[in-house]
């Protein structure tokens, strides 16, 4: 790690690291409302993680804030500005797409040092710099390689140290590593939080893959339908969520049937205080598969329909009297003895739990 | 490429080579082959002192890259902005550019004549007048490179269109303006440069086109290269025969220098 480089490009962002804002976009596309009253804000130096199902909008946020798209109503605000009106090259904002990117026809420091030509620095210096910013992606010695000559990985990391050349305020990542296999996705991704905490630099970063946001992120905004939908810290998300469709979207949830009445729900035999909107009858109870107990009991009325070895854990599936299946994570050693058909109880803990109306099946 | 060469490749190559080459040998043997003595290169001694060679030579050679020069200045813009800008008028666009395919020359240059005897006769008293003496400049026959652009649009077209298909523009542009590129910036530094190929192409095409025309030039009264060797042929069997092979030559050595001079070993291969 080259000290030297990150402190200054580090003093350099954090002096402005960007609070930025959407108010209410709205933009619609023919008969598709893309977004529809989106309201969001990142605060400075912050990681934000836009996670949502394909088709919701968030590469049209994005592009909103790069200036690539335009709302039909509504603002997008840089530390308290309005840049609805200034055009793409001028927002100062670095952008990493989800496609490769790079100028085919240029090697990796020219691509790097493309914004600094733009801005007319001159060679000698821009190349200095381009080269700082390669090593600083871990790509030193492949400098004068072209895309071509380079790996998906290695062209995304070429591709952010781009973005990241002209100290833009805010950094725009839609993503980019969706093109990229297992094991390097899991490498980059780590690097390009290691890199955003150096620097310091406010980043939004686009995914559909909630491990990935919830793993990156300090706050996720869950999006829907172009609205948001919850945003908040990572922990918070996924252990109180606001609305059904947030539980269901981050991370593993099973539904289990319960009866509300008066705030407390009876599941599973025994009565829990509820969370969550739901008009008392019959409701659903959103479980984590880690909350569930799951015991082996002859005389259980849950049988195991399938298990899935994943490492530490085993997940099992459980079908209940009623015929809803519920998914329960077990540490492998109490899982053993738990076939396929083996008859089962299945438990909650004594903590209040979120109850959502009854999903139509 | 280390490629077999199976009997079948061997035979198509063959077969090739025997239409191709077959009458430019036989026609290089008739100009070189005099009863009396043997071998005698004196058909295209001639040629080279004959009259006309060199100026119509050059004026071919003018027309053509003034051609060129237009018809990129044209189409660059308009294909890429047809693809950045509105997608869904490309299907229009293509039957226009495709048009001079389909209009045959000879009517054409007949709708070319109409137009410049009509003009001068309704125009006699405007400026415009001299406008249209001096598009039909012997010396520099302005009206032949209008007509050329025309008749080399279906073939630029699809050069361009094919290039810009085999790279994202909108995806290159987007990359340029957030680096701080303002659009025309964004495609001269951006896109062009992906464009070497599909330019190249391009001009080759219209190169090949405007040294061999002969219908348009011959019926509008210039004498660039082609019709040259037309009116060249009527007096002298050989010697006409003798610049047909030379004209192949020529405009084969002027295709590979356009070649060489482009590189065209990183422009394919540029999509990693
Ligand atoms: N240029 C466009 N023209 C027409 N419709 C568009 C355009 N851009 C986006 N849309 C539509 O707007 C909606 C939101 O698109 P957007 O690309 O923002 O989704 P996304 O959340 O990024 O999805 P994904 O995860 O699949 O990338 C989609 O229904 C899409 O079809
Ligand atoms: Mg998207």
């Amino acid at each position: 790690m080259n000290m030297t480089v990150t402190s200054t490009l580090e003093k350099a962002a954090a002096e402005k690291a960007a609070t930025v804002e959407f108010r209410s976009l709205r933009r619609e596309f023919g008969p598709t409302v893309a977004l529809d009253g989106l309201d969001l804000t990142v605060r400075p130096g912050e990681f934000l993680a836009l996670l949502g199902p394909s088709g919701c909008g968030k590469t049209t946020a994005l592009r909103m804030l790069a200036g690539f798209e335009h709302p039909d109503s509504g603002a997008v605000l840089v530390d308290g500005a309005d840049v609805t009106g200034v055009p793409a090259h001028r927002r100062d904002a670095g952008m990493v797409f989800q496609s490769y990117s790079l100028f085919p026809h240029l090697n990796a420091v020219d691509n790097v040092a493309f914004g600094l030509r733009m801005r007319k620095v001159r060679t000698a210096e821009r190349r200095a710099r381009a080269a700082e910013l390669l090593e600083l992606v871990g790509l030193g010695d492949k400098r004068d390689r072209y895309p071509h000559q380079l790996s998906g990985g290695q062209q995304q990391r070429v591709a952010l140290a781009r973005a990241l050349a002209l100290r833009p305020r805010v950094l725009l990542l839609d993503e980019p590593l969706s093109a990229l296999d297992a094991k390097v996705r899991l490498n980059l991704r780590e690097e390009i939080r290691r890199l955003q905490q150096e620097l310091g630099i406010t980043t939004l970063f686009v995914t559909h893959d909630q491990e990935e946001a919830l793993s990156v992120a300090d706050r996720v905004a869950v999006m829907r339908a172009g609205r948001l939908e919850q945003c908040a810290a990572p922990a918070e998300l996924y252990g109180r969520p606001a609305t059904a469709f947030v539980a269901e979207f981050v991370g593993t949830m099973s539904r289990i049937p319960g009866e509300l009445t008066d705030g407390t729900v009876a599941v599973l035999g025994r009565r829990l205080p509820a969370e969550g909107e739901a008009a008392d009858g019959s409701v659903d109870v959103l479980v984590r598969p880690e909350a569930l107990g799951v015991r082996a009991d002859a005389d259980g009325t849950g049988r195991v329909v399938a298990t899935a070895f994943l490492g530490a854990v085993v997940r099992v599936t459980v079908r209940l009297a009623d015929g809803t299946e519920a998914k329960a994570d077990l540490p492998a050693h109490e899982a053993t003895g738990l076939g396929a058909g083996a008859p089962v109880t299945v438990s909650l803990p004594d903590r209040p739990v979120l109850v959502a109306g009854r999903a139509q099946s | 490429m280390a490629r077999r060469l199976t009997p079948w490749r061997w035979a198509v190559l063959g077969l090739a080579a025997v239409y191709f080459l077959v009458p430019l040998a036989a026609s290089f043997v008739f100009t070189v082959d005099d009863p009396r003595h043997g071998v005698d290169f004196g058909a295209y001694t001639g040629i080279v002192s004959a009259d006309g060679f060199g100026s119509s030579l050059l004026l071919s050679l003018e027309l053509a890259v003034a051609t060129i020069v237009v018809v990129l200045l044209l189409m660059v813009p308009a294909v890429t902005a047809l693809r950045l800008g509105a997608p869904r008028l490309r299907p229009v666009v293509e039957v226009i550019c495709s048009l001079p395919l389909v209009v045959p020359p000879i009517a054409f240059v007949a709708g070319i004549v109409t137009v410049l005897k009509w003009g001068p006769q309704y125009l006699s008293r405007t400026p415009l007048f001299q406008t249209f003496v001096a598009v039909q400049n012997p010396t520099f026959p302005v009206v032949l490179v209008l007509a050329y652009v025309v008749m080399a649009l279906p073939f630029v077209y699809r050069a361009l269109d094919s290039g810009l298909r085999a790279i994202d523009v909108r995806t290159l542009v987007e990359a340029a303006r957030s680096c701080g590129a303002s659009l025309p910036q964004a495609l001269v530094r951006a896109v062009l440069p992906n464009l070497r190929g599909a330019l190249l192409n391009a001009s080759f095409l219209t190169l090949a086109l405007v040294l061999g025309e002969f219908t348009v030039a011959q019926l509008l009264g210039f004498q660039p290269f082609a019709v040259w060797i037309y009116n060249v042929g009527g007096s002298q069997a050989q010697m006409s025969v003798a610049v047909s092979v030379l004209s192949l030559l020529v405009t084969w050595a002027l295709l590979l220098a356009l070649a060489g001079a482009g590189g065209r070993d990183r422009t394919a291969s540029s999509r990693g």
